[in-house]
């Protein structure tokens, strides 16, 4: 099944890009910033955390939103790299575009002064919210219900650009992003619509989304300095650092984009996924999920392990994902391995959580565009256990034609990506 | 390249009708009995339709598994469960290595006893900063890992690969009635195309769950004082129902191949949005009918309406039964809302395991509401069967179920 003939039958061409993440708005911001090694994760000045074992984060704190709730914060973001993305595409120059739009978004959860509102104007009636007598609601209560359904970001992005079809809100945890891409790339396949919009967007730092993290033993504790905190692969790794971010995707069939001289930046060669049966927290022991993920996106692709160059790793940082991740490395590749660079965008801009998969998709695209990786860093003290070629610390000019995306979530849901340079 | 056939090898529903087909027929024909599944009292003003007890230990054995879900995760994992079983697929872990899973979920379940601590006891407003922290503390103290896991969503799909093995993938939709319809869109297309080979779809949904009351009462959705017939309701019309429901897909080769038994063809299902503001839903229902190839409508095809009950507030109800008697006029149409409840994101599944029931008895079953003009049809043999599902704010979407032939 492999050969450039394949390759082509089965390839979606990326022919837009946009991206927000702790480092800034917009892919030059953000690229420019991800290969200088900078660091996006400050003291969290969103709301008190006296007394949290956890105190950093990657928020996003400079889009005009007020109060900043997740609903608003998620949308503005999903608004700002979808536009930019589009705009980078050319693909909706009708103001409309024939594709079918995949949001990867966080559940829209009431935050607790929005809860208190709502009570104070409406009742729920019985249960535990119960108050009074369970007033109706009113015109003026009416965007509360629209805010707080899942579906609504969707709708209005759907509508925003123009898209066709029912615009689908998805959900895999941490690999939600790339699972929008997968989805993208079926529907192409499939021949039912020329183009796609990916999305995924995660504006879902609060206290309460803080603290579960941390009741799960998930999060850094090294508070001071934040910037240090984030330490993929190194020995002293103690968790993954909670971000805030977005970014989207123009997916095209190759016909199209021609068709229309649309610029490719990039290619989405193959997916694969697996679910892990065996915790809700912690993958299998066997590494079986995750290696199906990376060998079925490589598979998929009509690639062999050994026509990989580089990884964008899941590498959160948590003790267990970083072993998990290089024991599929070294199962997938065998002595190829050695020769891989590996790279966590994560040491930079921590964890984006729902958007992980399509922010680094987007940060996969352009180090296969430019020939740049971008490093890994406060890689002081490697895991002796952990033999990987990492770019330690500072970006590194390597030109690669295919890589690997990786995102694997809490509750077992894994996807990776196989991506290809442009030319 | 030409469509392979999509079959229907197993369905699992646990509902206010019960969870078997027997149990279903008989509470369809008989009204007292779906009247006393109806609560009025434990979220009271709004009545609710509610599941009656049922063995969950028979599907999730484990009582840490049961332990980890709220009752929406439990009545999904129950039914999923159910579907498997029926498909012969429960247990074959080299089948559910490859069996796909596409779920249709709400929010996550909250711990509804530390929300009500937190309610009770936070200070006033006034002190606002005071309360953010007041606030945390309590969450930092009173968050129990296992129920918390619950509020992500999710973990729904998450439980249900833990519980049953379910292996191929995990991928989970939100949005509402819509998620439940591209859940089974996405399954079909994906089957038909040959992207996969056998799929397990499902939803879930829990009637009794306060937070969600909040957010559509909010919108004035909600039906309140006593109970009232589905089309006519007056104003705000949703009565939450409790679903779960799964359905096992695959391709009719692998059904063959397997030697089980198809129970009904899933001829295709379209779904679109709508511009509620400046276009017809009524023209999108058109067009789905013309793109499935349905024909004329007559005796012979029962149409399962996902009608939510939503009254003036959205005036979708109304918009959605004018349709009906436009393009199924002399078919025995129903809306299953008045018998089960609004589902929500289970309400297009749940309404598609029960077509295919129908058509796999090949007959469908009497009038929910006989009042209703719109139910005139009686009941009768039936071949195939149309599900509509009109969210209340959002989305349409339409299932072609046919008899396995």
């Amino acid at each position: 099944m492999t050969g450039s003939r394949d390759l082509f039958a089965r390839a979606v061409a990326v022919t837009g890009i946009g991206m927000i993440t702790s480092l800034g708005r917009g892919v030059a911001e953000n690229w420019r910033r991800l290969t200088a090694g900078d660091s996006g994760i400050r003291r969290i000045a969103r709301f008190p955390t006296e007394g949290l074992r956890t105190q950093i984060a990657g928020c996003v704190d400079f889009m005009d939103v007020d109060p900043v709730t997740i609903p608003a914060l998620s949308r503005a973001m999903a608004e700002a790299v979808s536009d930019e993305a589009v705009a980078a595409s050319g693909i909706a120059a009708d103001g409309a575009i024939d594709g079918d739009l995949f949001l990867a978004a966080p559940p829209i959860e009431h935050d607790w002064e929005s809860r208190f509102d709502l009570l104070d104007t409406v009742d729920p009636g019985g249960g535990p919210y119960a108050r009074g007598d369970g007033a109706a609601g009113t015109e003026e209560t009416l965007p509360w219900h629209r805010e707080f359904m899942n579906g609504s970001l969707a709708d209005w992005l759907a509508g925003r650009h123009g898209c066709t079809g029912s615009p689908i809100t998805l959900t895999t945890a941490c690999a939600s992003g790339a699972s929008a891409i997968q989805l993208g790339v079926e529907s192409i396949r499939r021949g039912e619509r020329p183009a796609a919009l990916c999305i995924g967007t995660d504006g879902s730092i609060n206290s309460e989304s803080l603290i579960r993290f941390a009741l799960l033993s998930a999060l850094s504790t090294k508070n001071d300095p934040p910037e240090r905190a984030a330490k993929p692969f190194s020995r002293n790794r103690d968790g993954f650092v909670m971000a805030e971010g977005a970014a989207a995707l123009v997916l095209e069939h190759p016909e199209h984009a021609k068709a229309r001289g649309a610029p490719v930046l990039g290619w989405i060669l193959g997916c694969g996924e697996a679910a892990d049966t065996f915790h809700r927290t912690r993958s299998n022991p066997d590494g079986g999920a995750i290696v199906r993920s990376m060998a079925g996106a490589i598979a998929d692709a009509g690639l062999a392990p050994a026509d990989i160059g580089y990884i964008n790793a899941h590498g959160t940082g948590t003790p267990e994902n970083d072993k998990m991740e290089y024991l599929g490395i070294t199962e997938v590749f065998g002595d190829h391995s050695g020769r891989l660079a590996v790279s966590s965008n994560k040491s930079m801009i921590g964890h984006t959580l729902t958007a992980a998969g399509a922010v680094e998709a987007v940060a996969t695209v352009k180090a296969l565009g430019d020939g740049l990786l971008p490093p890994t860093i406060n890689y002081r003290e490697p895991d002796p256990n952990i033999a990987l070629d990492v770019v330690p610390n500072e970006a590194r000019a390597q030109k690669v034609e295919f890589a690997l995306s990786n995102s694997f979530g809490f509750g077992g849901q894994n996807v990776s990506l196989v991506l290809g340079a442009a030319g | 390249m030409t469509d392979r056939e999509v079959c229907i090898t197993g369905y699992g529903l646990l509902s206010p009708l019960g969870e078997t087909p027997a149990a279903w027929w008989a509470a369809l024909d008989d009204p007292a009995a779906r009247r006393a599944r109806i609560d009025e009292t434990a979220t009271a003003p709004f009545p609710i339709h509610t599941i009656g007890d049922y063995d969950l230990a028979a599907q999730v054995p484990r009582p840490g598994d049961r332990r980890a879900m709220g009752p929406m995760m439990q009545y999904g994992a129950y039914a999923a469960g159910l579907a498997l079983d029926m498909a012969g697929l429960k247990n074959d872990a080299d089948l559910l290595q490859r069996t796909h899973m596409i779920v249709a979920s709400g929010g996550g379940e909250r711990d509804l006893e530390l929300d009500r601590q937190i309610l009770e006891g936070a200070p006033g407003r006034d002190t606002r900063g005071a309360r953010d922290e007041w606030i945390t503390a309590q969450m930092a103290d009173g968050l129990r890992p296992t129920l918390f896991l619950a509020q992500l969503p999710n973990l729904f799909a998450g439980n249900i690969s833990i519980v049953h093995k379910v292996a191929g993938s995990s991928r989970t939709f939100m949005g509402e009635e819509a998620a439940g319809a591209d859940a089974l869109r996405i399954a079909h297309r994906r089957l038909a195309s040959g992207q996969g080979e056998i799929f397990l779809v499902g939803a879930a949904f829990a009637s009794e769950r306060p937070e969600i009351q909040i957010s559509y009462n909010a919108g004035g959705m909600l039906l309140r004082g006593g109970f009232a017939d589905l089309w006519s309701r007056p104003d705000a019309g949703i009565c939450f129902g409790a679903a779960g429901a799964f359905l096992v897909l695959e391709s009719r080769e692998s059904a063959a191949a397997r030697g089980v038994a198809v129970r009904a063809v899933l001829r295709g299902v379209e779904s679109d949005r709508t511009d509620r503001r400046s276009g017809d839903p009524a023209t999108t229902a058109r067009r789905q009918v013309e793109k499935l190839g349905i024909g004329p409508v007559g005796s012979d095809t029962a149409v399962l309406s996902g009608a939510s009950g939503a009254g003036a507030a959205t005036g979708i109800t109304a918009a959605e039964r004018a349709m009906l008697e436009e393009l199924a006029a002399g078919a025995p149409v129903r809306g299953t809302a008045q018998a089960v409840g609004h589902a929500v994101e289970a309400a297009f599944l749940q309404n598609v395991i029960l077509t295919a029931a129908c058509v796999e008895r090949g007959a469908v079953f009497a009038p929910l509401s006989p009042d209703a003009p719109v139910e005139a049809v009686g009941a009768g043999p039936v071949s195939r069967a149309l599900v509509t599902g009109w969210g209340h704010v959002r989305g349409e979407a339409l299932a072609l179920v046919e008899a396995a032939g």
